[in-house]
């Protein structure tokens, strides 16, 4: 028996460059108590997928053909009222952002019983009571006393647990989980995935998974459809699909996912290069650029260490005389980073992974504690003088290559502004010369000089602040979650090009990133942080063969992946 | 600055609203004639040559006793109407423009350091703010106004007129274009590439102008054009109440309240024309700045 079927769905989107087919002969179907993966990159119209069957295209986007059906009804020959009544009742969604899908100013309570009143005709006394059960049974403790409390006095995870619960109190059929867990960690995120699990098992609710995370979707997904472009690849058992992908599209992606149980040399990405450094024949501009990078700089790679490192956040005014007490960002942290080698930082939002890069580049003077760069001492912030060589030696690659780069300028602008700043290169035409050298060196045509960033696709984004990086001569780079804002496959060919660069010039690197898989393809070190607290560190082997503290042994068994004996021999 | 795709995108926009379209052509018509003025209009109301007592009061021409030569009428002195609204929205223009332009200089300047360096320099720049806010903008005019005429020998003060008038208006404008700035620079400023200059040492003068200041142009934009309008308005209100400039020399607000004085015996047009011109103004150029605003907030589209 099928709940929901989606037969050869088009969604159209008119504009006035003509009308742009979002979705294109789409099927596929959903059983009660199955849980249906729906993955793609970005782009590939899972979201529009998910938005037309519960009949929320935004404007002005309209299903074109296809016929969606819901058990017996015909969901396409609804009537706005009729669809109205339906949402919510049968069909439920479940948003990605817990911060925003829940009002702000209702309680939870509310909330609930609001949703329930609207759909049947229950007493609001029996309404508050099957809130309470719903709360309970999704796994919030003391639902009792905690349902009339605002929203932003649960954590992320329990918020989430609440949207669910909302998205359940109308007992619908179908549910609609749009990125679920990706604004959550991976402790929480294991929990919820597993409420939706326990959901699916119990109650019989079909969901929809949307999700770029090919983890997620093999830990609890029955089935898969594969999306690219609004058209779908390949569809079947996860196990099947993930496995032993049998579309090409799909093999592509799967070779693209980190693997967080073995470190892969380099990612197998079809086309030039991999999506690595450019390959230095004499004739091509990279040549040049690397040579500069090589031969007149300097070479020897420096090595850094934190001692002690202390960074304190002055509490919120409380009244006249009195504050919080302050909230202690890092605590008495101690690392190195060997010369040369990769220092992987992972942990969780919060465990002032991002305060430590700060610290290092002078942006947020610690309370107390040493550092040292190349065995000379490293003042902090504003002991740091604006000319002080550190600040040339020490680059970073930002997360969002949305904002890291200045949307009025245009890249030869942003480029050669390290050079001119860092008075390494006097002559603006040789300035130019040298930025566009740089960009053929990290994989980008040579007309990307004269564009402006908004012209350029979030990895190509990426690849121009990596430029921007090289171009002050750095021996140290700070790389702060410089791929959790790409899609997997853009992912990895960012992830080649840090590695052929590191290993090219001889660079140190430290390697922020939540994502324990993509630590393991690059770091040789890893530090482990929880709360401002250094948990453990060590090589990156040992860290996730042997690992020694509780928390890392919870991150590792908690992050989702695709079983290794899935991997056909 | 504006990039190709923006510009188009613009000017689809622009077709699309016919009030936008409306209010510029008004807009430039207005701008246009006070610009020209020396050459289009048929009298010099600064010039007594040019007019004479003779043609005094007389009625738009489609009246009776309506002269065709005088398309809107004379006031008193006989002076074409057209030319001194012309005139008038010249002088009109030119303080609002200035006071505009110097309390975006001030204003845009103060937020800046305000949002950027926050701490104690924004508490000094925000209350300063906040006592100017509740100075209302006519008892700033009056107080500069005042101060002058006390400081300055009556000579110099009837001569520096237009400059302290420019001033007073400009004192009561900054505080909008100040928060604004330092709203958004305190947005800007935690965003990546702001950060990414400061860490690489760039000098925060640099940093403010180079890189925070050009991403925050488009609502200073906004603001420009309706506290052009504000000044404007302003600047009558002040010649209305006879703050502002004398009688030989007539801005818009000044026309105005020449006008006042034949409201109720008959001579309608010596108020109503100005005033109309005024309105006319004022609502064009809101409305582009309306527009502005839906431009440069792609929410709004």
């Amino acid at each position: 028996m099928t709940l929901l079927s989606v037969e050869d769905l088009t969604v159209r989107f008119p504009s006035r460059f003509g009308e742009l087919t979002a979705v294109e002969g789409v099927s596929l179907s959903i059983g009660p108590g199955e849980i249906h993966g729906l993955v793609g990159e970005s782009g590939a119209g899972k979201s529009t997928i998910g938005a037309a069957v519960i009949g929320l295209l935004p404007h002005p986007g309209y299903v074109a053909e296809g016929r969606l059906r819901l058990g017996e009804t015909d969901l396409r020959a609804l009537s706005p009222r009729a669809a109205h009544r339906l949402r919510g009742d049968r069909i439920s969604m479940i948003f990605q952002d817990p911060q925003t899908s829940l009002d702000p100013l209702m309680t939870v309570e509310e909330q609930l019983i609001e949703t329930m009143q609207a759909h049947s005709d229950i007493s609001r006394r029996a309404a508050r009571e099957r809130a309470v059960d719903l709360l309970e049974e999704i796994g919030i403790r003391d639902a009792e006393s905690r349902i009339s409390s605002y929203p932003h006095q649960f954590s992320g995870g329990m918020r989430q647990r609440v949207v669910i619960a909302l998205a359940l109190c109308t007992d619908p059929e179908l549910i609609i989980a749009d990125e679920p867990t990706t604004a959550l960690d991976v402790a929480v995120q294991s929990q919820v995935l597993a409420l939706i699990r326990r959901l699916a098992d119990e109650r019989g609710i079909g969901f929809l998974l949307i999700t770029h995370d090919i983890g997620v979707i093999a830990q609890v997904a029955d089935r898969v459809t594969v999306l690219r472009g609004g058209k779908v690849m390949e569809s079947g058992a996860t196990r099947q699909v993930l496995g032993q992908p049998a579309h090409d599209y799909t093999r592509d992606l799967m070779d693209s996912v980190p693997p967080i149980d073995r470190r892969l040399e380099r990612f197998r990405v079809p086309g030039e290069g991999g999506g690595g450094a450019r390959h230095a024949q004499d004739d091509r501009p990279a040549a040049q650029a690397r040579r500069w990078l090589t031969a007149e700089g300097e070479t020897e790679p420096v090595g850094l260490s934190l001692d002690e490192v202390t960074v304190r956040f002055a509490g919120a005014r409380r009244g006249l005389w009195t504050r919080e007490a302050p909230f202690v960002a890092l605590d008495g942290v101690s690392l190195s980073v060997r010369p040369g080698s990769v220092l992987g930082l992972v942990g969780e939002s919060g465990s002032g992974k991002s305060t430590l890069a700060k610290v290092i580049t002078g942006l947020v003077s610690p309370a107390s504690g040493q550092m040292s760069l190349g065995g000379e001492a490293l003042p902090a912030a504003k002991a740091r003088p604006r000319g002080h060589a550190a600040r040339r030696l020490i680059q970073m690659i930002f997360q969002d290559p949305f904002s890291s780069l200045n949307a009025r300028h245009d890249v030869g602008r942003i480029l050669g502004e390290p050079l001119w700043l860092y008075g390494l290169e006097p002559d603006a035409k040789r300035r130019r010369a040298l930025s566009a050298a740089m960009l053929d060196l990290v994989g980008l045509p040579a007309d990307a000089i004269d564009k402006y960033p908004h012209q350029f696709s979030g990895g190509q984004r990426q690849r121009i602040a990596i430029a921007r990086a090289l171009l002050a001569r750095p021996r140290f780079l700070i790389c702060d979650e410089p791929t959790s804002a790409l899609d997997v496959s853009i992912q990895a060919q960012v992830l080649n090009l840090l590695k052929d660069l590191q290993s090219l010039f001889g660079l140190t690197v430290l390697f922020i990133s939540h994502d324990l898989a993509v630590v393991r393809q690059l770091a040789d070190e890893v530090a482990v942080m929880q709360s401002g607290k250094l948990v453990e560190a060590g090589p990156t082997d040992q860290i996730f063969e042997r690992p020694r503290a509780d928390y890392t042994r919870d991150l590792l068994r908690l992050t989702p992946v695709m079983p290794a004996e899935w991997r056909a021999a | 600055m504006l990039d190709y795709i923006r510009r188009r995108e613009g000017l689809w926009l622009f077709t699309r609203s016919p009030a936008a379209m409306i209010a510029a052509l008004a807009t430039v018509v207005i701008v246009g004639g006070a610009l020209l003025a020396p050459w289009i209009a048929a009298s010099n109301p600064y010039d007594l040559s040019t007019f004479s007592l003779i043609d005094g009061l007389k009625p738009p021409a489609w009246l009776p006793g309506g002269d065709p030569e005088f398309l809107l009428g004379t006031d008193d002195q006989g002076r074409d109407m057209i030319s001194s609204i012309l005139y008038g929205a010249r002088l009109s223009l030119l303080i609002g423009l200035m006071a505009m332009l110097i309390a975006t200089l001030l204003g845009v300047g103060l937020g800046l350091l305000a949002g950027y360096f926050g701490g104690w320099v924004d508490a000094v720049v925000m209350r300063v703010a906040d006592v100017q806010l509740a100075l209302p903008a006519i008892l700033t005019a009056l107080l500069i106004d005042g101060i002058a005429r006390g400081v300055l020998p009556t000579a110099l003060h009837q001569e520096l007129r237009v400059p302290v008038l420019t001033l007073a208006i400009a004192l009561s404008l900054w505080v909008n274009f100040a928060r604004t700035a330092r709203a958004s620079v305190m947005v800007e400023k935690n965003k990546e590439y702001v950060q990414a200059a400061m860490m690489q040492g760039q000098h925060p003068l640099r940093v403010m102008g180079v890189h925070i200041l050009p991403n925050i142009l488009g609502p200073l934009l906004v603001i420009m054009t309706v506290d052009l309008a504000s000044a404007i308005l302003l600047e009558a209100t002040l010649s209305f109440l006879g703050i502002g400039l004398p009688a030989d020399s007539p801005s818009l607000g000044t026309l105005i309240r020449i006008g006042m004085g034949f409201l109720l015996s008959g001579e309608w047009w010596i108020l109503w024309v100005p005033t109309a011109f005024l309105v006319a103004l004022v609502v064009s150029i809101n409305i582009l700045g309306d527009f502005l605003r839906d431009l440069f907030n792609p929410r709004l589209r």
